[in-house]
Parts: C-alpha cells; structure tokens; sequence
C-alpha cells in the first residue's frame, strides 16, 4: 500500500499537525517508503496468532479508589504557556 | 592524584569508602571535565551547583558512616528522565523550559541511595533515532575517531549523550532508556557497556513516553560491573507504573567473576546477514570462542521471525507514539503557537514544536491506527510480535540460558551520513537489538574489539526474562578477555 498526497494531508490533519503544501512530496516519499518496508510482514502466516497485548504476563493491578493526591494547582499551571486563576487558557471553542 | 575521571565507577566507590577522597573532589573532577568537554555537546544542562551541593550531603554523611550504595558517585542523566524542578525536555522544542513537578521513579532511586547529579544529557528528540541527530539542541559527537582522521562521528542513540559522556569520562555512569536498541547501539558505539533490562523491571514513571509497551530504562556504564551497580538501584517494583514487576531486586554485583561453565549460549543463524562486514563476522566468532573458553557451550539455533521484528518495530512504536505524543497541544506545557482557532492552534504548536523524524513517526502512527488500515498493520504487526517472541520462549525452553549476536551492524558512521531520503538505512541499525525489545527480554551490549580503523564495536547478549544476572557473568567473561576501550582525548 502507498499514500497519495491527499492522504499524506488527510493523516497530517489526523495528526493535528499543520503541512506546507511544499512539503507534502518529501513527506508523501519518505511514508511510502516505511509502508514499503513494512509491506514484508504480509508474507508472514498469522493464522491462529493471538495479538500481543503485554510483553511481560502480568495482571492488571488496581490501587485502592481512594484520594491520594490533590491540592496542587500551582504545580499543575506552573509549565502551561497561557494561564488564568489555575485554569487553563485555550482559544475560543464556543461560540 | 590520579585523575579521578579516569576511574569506574566501582573505583570511585572503594576510594570514597577508603577516604582517598571526598565526593565534592570527585564531583569536581567531572564538573571541570564538562566544561573541557564541551564541543562534544554531551550535556544539555549542566547543574553544577546541585551537584556541589549533593556532594557536600554525600560527604557529610561518609563522615557520619552512612551513606547508600551509590553515594557520592557523580552521574548524568539522560533528558528523558524527569527531574523535579531541573529543566527535562526529551530534547524536543515542543517541551520548551518544561520543569517537571515531580521527581521519576528511577532517578529518585539513585538520589535515595546517594548518587550525585551532574546535569542532563543529550539524546534524539523523544528518543527516536539511532544516532542523536534529532535533537532540537543538535547532535552529539562521539569521543572516538577514526586512525588518522578528524571527521566527526555519531555516538548512536538514542541514548548518544549518555554513551558519549561516559565514554569520554564526563560521568562515573549514565541513565539511558532503550525502545529499539537506544541503550545498546550507543554503547556499541562509543565502547561502554549498557544493559537494557527486562521489560517491567525499571519503573516508567517520570521518563518521557515514547512506545509504552518497548521502552524500558536501563545504565550505560565503563564495565559490567558498574552497570550491574546502577542496575541495583534502578530497578524495583513501582506502584505508580502498572507494568513495573513486583519481584525482588538481587544483588547484580555478585553475578561478577560466576561461572558460566556448562551454560549454553545460543548463536541464532537468521543473524548472520548478508553483507554483514568481515570484521563483524570475526568479532562475533571471537565472542563465541570466548565463552567457549571459560565453559560455555555454543548451540546453533533459530528465531526465524527476526527479519520481521523491524518492519514489526516501524508500526508498533509509531503507533503507540503517536497516542502517546497527542498530550503535546500548546495547552498544559511547553510551547504554544497561535492559530486562528483551537485545532489550528494545535496544528501549529505540533508542527513547529517537533523536529521531522518525530512528525514523521507520529504520521505512520496515525496511519497505522486509522479506520480502514488497523487490522491490515496495527494487528498484523502485533500477532507478529507474539511470533518473535515465541522463537526466543522456543529457544530458552531448549535449555538455552543467553543468545550472542553481535550488537550492530556496523561501527560508528560519520555525523549526516545517514539522514538522506530513505529512513529506512537509519533505521537499519538496530536491527540487531530491536527483536529485544519486541520480545520484552532482557540484553547487554559488551565492547569486544574494534574495527579496521580503530573504532570500537560490540557484542550483545540476550538472556532470559529476569535473569539479568546471568547476562552481567558472561558480560564479564567477554569483558575480561577483550579488555577495555577508552578513546584518546582529542576534544
């Protein structure tokens, strides 16, 4: 399978990350080419394979579903670029 | 005095110990090597006053007769790792002046058994390269050249900092993280050695995410036995990180100097690639007849899945990095670059805030995961990775205790000469370590000898889950035989 520059757009919007038109062929290339690297795994037989789902066999641990945490505002603004009272500032979502 | 850089880590703990010297001695050793170490572009923050400050505790309490297992030796710490209030950017752009509220599980192990920070260290952005080219604060130079040649050469990477530092004598020990073979490869590269450990033995807490089920931490030291010590205090169970191993934590140390008589070492035939360099080939047969010497027996197996374990790799990772990525969107931390609303707000922040490599490995991920190519990549690449992983469980339930392979396929490469059109050639590189990964098993790479023009090159071991111990004896046991490598200061 390869990508066409429609869809090199379309995943980089999935993304959420902003492409130049200009860069679209390098990107569109350089896809392709992992897609074409990765195309061999199609001539592996996974008849009857179970997915991996975890590396090590482990079971899920749950902690105690109490508070454990909290009262840390200030930490949790303190690196975000645009704040307000402790909240979080974003552009306009609702009109 | 002797140049208190030039010690192992093992060294330096047996001199504090005796009183030859004190930790802040030490420590300033190390400091005034950075300064002089500078072009090689190890660090990426230097914290010498923290480190004075460190030494001075770790002194007060040698005088008290305290002190942990690791106290008063000096380490770097690899960028990925957060360190409370201390700058922690996975090398990326998108992290800004991100200073982490929290301290990591790993490294707040070291700080409790008495170690001593130096700074941070360099690695490729969000830990994605082989080579430490993708860092937003620019490559780092490997201490070690070729015979008669002044041509800048890569570290490897990820971990290129903390291979490159420890190579040239700029820490006693390195924290490093390894998804693909980042630990490995770099040690590989700069003659150190570097243990990636079984997947879940090393808390994840606090280490910038890159792929969740492969990345795992782990030392970059100058022997096995210093790698052996950090591990002890690296590893153990987290509650805060669900795939952390509730299991003791033994004492890696004492595998130095074991037997490893009657112990039988596979050597998997699929790694034996066509046009693999001579020099590679011979190293890899000294390796053998190493173990072979000290007891070992040599067994021909085989893990027919290996040539799929790196095609496997490029789906997997990029996936669970793209999912682990989305939490970069200008709005809690890090960079934010404005847009007309709040999608191109993100749009824009990610698309100046990550180098190229990272996009692209976040734009395979959204692909492979997108309705319509999920079962065709995602699920394939997963049933592919339960069948790399059966053909090491095959090969250990043979009564296989370690597989050697050599530990890349080449040796240090020259900075640009791999970041052309085609990802795949760097790639290319871990294609001897990323199996390790897949398979959630343990590896270490060893240096051995070293190529035609006199750079250093390496020998891997992969060993049964958890039984890192017996990696550190047959670690030694190469060690012993092929000696030490330590390049000549030129910087």
């Amino acid at each position: 399978m390869s990508v066409d520059a429609t869809t090199v757009r379309r995943i980089a919007h999935l993304a959420r990350i902003a492409v130049d038109d200009a860069e679209v062929p390098a990107l569109q290339g350089e896809l392709n080419a992992i897609l074409a690297f990765v195309e061999q795994l199609q001539e592996v037989n996974v008849d009857g394979v179970e997915p991996m789902t975890s590396v090590t066999p482990m079971e899920m641990k749950k902690r105690a579903d109490v508070v454990n945490d909290g009262e840390i505002a200030d930490k949790i603004v303190a690196n975000a670029p645009v704040t307000e009272d402790h909240f979080f500032l974003v552009p306009k979502v609702v009109e | 005095m002797t140049d208190l850089t030039s010690l192992t880590l093992a060294e330096a703990r047996d001199g504090l110990a005796k009183k030859s010297f004190t930790s802040l001695e030490l420590t300033d050793a190390h400091l005034a090597a950075m300064e002089r170490a500078r072009a090689l572009n190890a660090y990426v923050l230097e914290t010498p006053e923290r480190a004075r400050a460190m030494a001075s505790e770790a002194d007060a309490r040698i005088a008290k007769g305290e002190g942990g297992r690791l106290n008063g030796l000096p380490l770097g710490i690899k960028d990925l790792f957060a360190t409370e209030g201390v700058r922690t950017t996975a090398c990326s752009k998108i992290l800004g002046d991100f200073k982490p509220p929290y301290e990591s599980t790993v490294t707040s192990q070291l700080w409790r058994d008495g170690a001593v920070m130096l700074g941070k260290l360099n690695n490729d952005e969000f830990a994605m390269g082989s080579s430490n080219e993708t860092s937003c604060f620019g490559p780092v130079i490997n201490p070690w050249r070729r015979a008669g040649s002044d041509t800048k050469l890569v570290p490897g990477g990820s971990s290129g900092g903390s291979a490159s530092a420890v190579a040239a004598g700029l820490c006693l020990g390195a924290t490093a993280t390894d998804t693909g073979g980042s630990i490995r490869q770099p040690a590989a590269f700069t003659g150190t050695v570097g243990i990636k450990p079984t997947y879940g033995r090393c808390s994840r807490w606090g280490i910038v995410a890159f792929a969740s089920s492969l990345d795992q931490a782990g030392p970059i030291a100058r022997t096995v036995r210093d790698t052996a010590i950090l591990m002890r205090s690296m590893a153990g169970h987290d509650p805060k990180d669900t795939t952390s191993v509730d299991r003791p934590v033994p004492d890696y140390e004492a595998a130095i100097g074991k037997s490893v008589k009657g112990m039988k070492i596979g050597i998997p035939r699929e790694y034996r690639l066509d046009g693999m360099p001579a020099e590679i080939e011979k190293l890899w047969a000294q390796g053998a007849d190493w173990l072979k010497a000290a007891g070992a027996e040599l067994v021909e197996v085989s893990l027919p899945h290996t040539k799929y374990a790196l095609p496997a790799y490029y789906i997997v990772a990029p996936a669970e990095a793209s999912s682990n990525l989305a939490r970069y969107d200008g709005v809690r931390y890090g960079m934010r670059v404005e847009g007309r609303n709040i999608v191109e707000m993100y749009e824009n922040t990610r698309a100046k805030g990550f180098g190229a490599e990272v996009r692209r490995r976040i734009m395979i991920g959204t692909y492979v995961l997108s309705a319509g190519y999920y079962d065709a990549y995602y699920l394939r690449a997963q049933k592919v990775r339960t069948l790399i992983k059966k053909d090491f469980e095959d090969c250990y339930a043979a009564g296989i205790n370690a597989i050697l392979t050599p530990a890349t396929p080449s040796a240090a490469f020259g900075i640009g000469e791999k970041t052309g059109a085609d990802p795949i050639e760097m790639y290319l590189n871990d294609i001897f370590t990323v199996t390790v990964n897949m398979a959630g098993l343990p590896g270490i790479a060893v240096p051995a000898g070293k190529d035609a023009q006199g750079l250093p090159l390496g020998l891997q071991l992969i060993g049964r889950p958890f039984d890192e111990e017996t990696l550190v004896s047959l670690g030694e046991v190469i060690e012993q035989a092929a000696g030490r490598f330590t390049p000549e200061r030129w910087w």
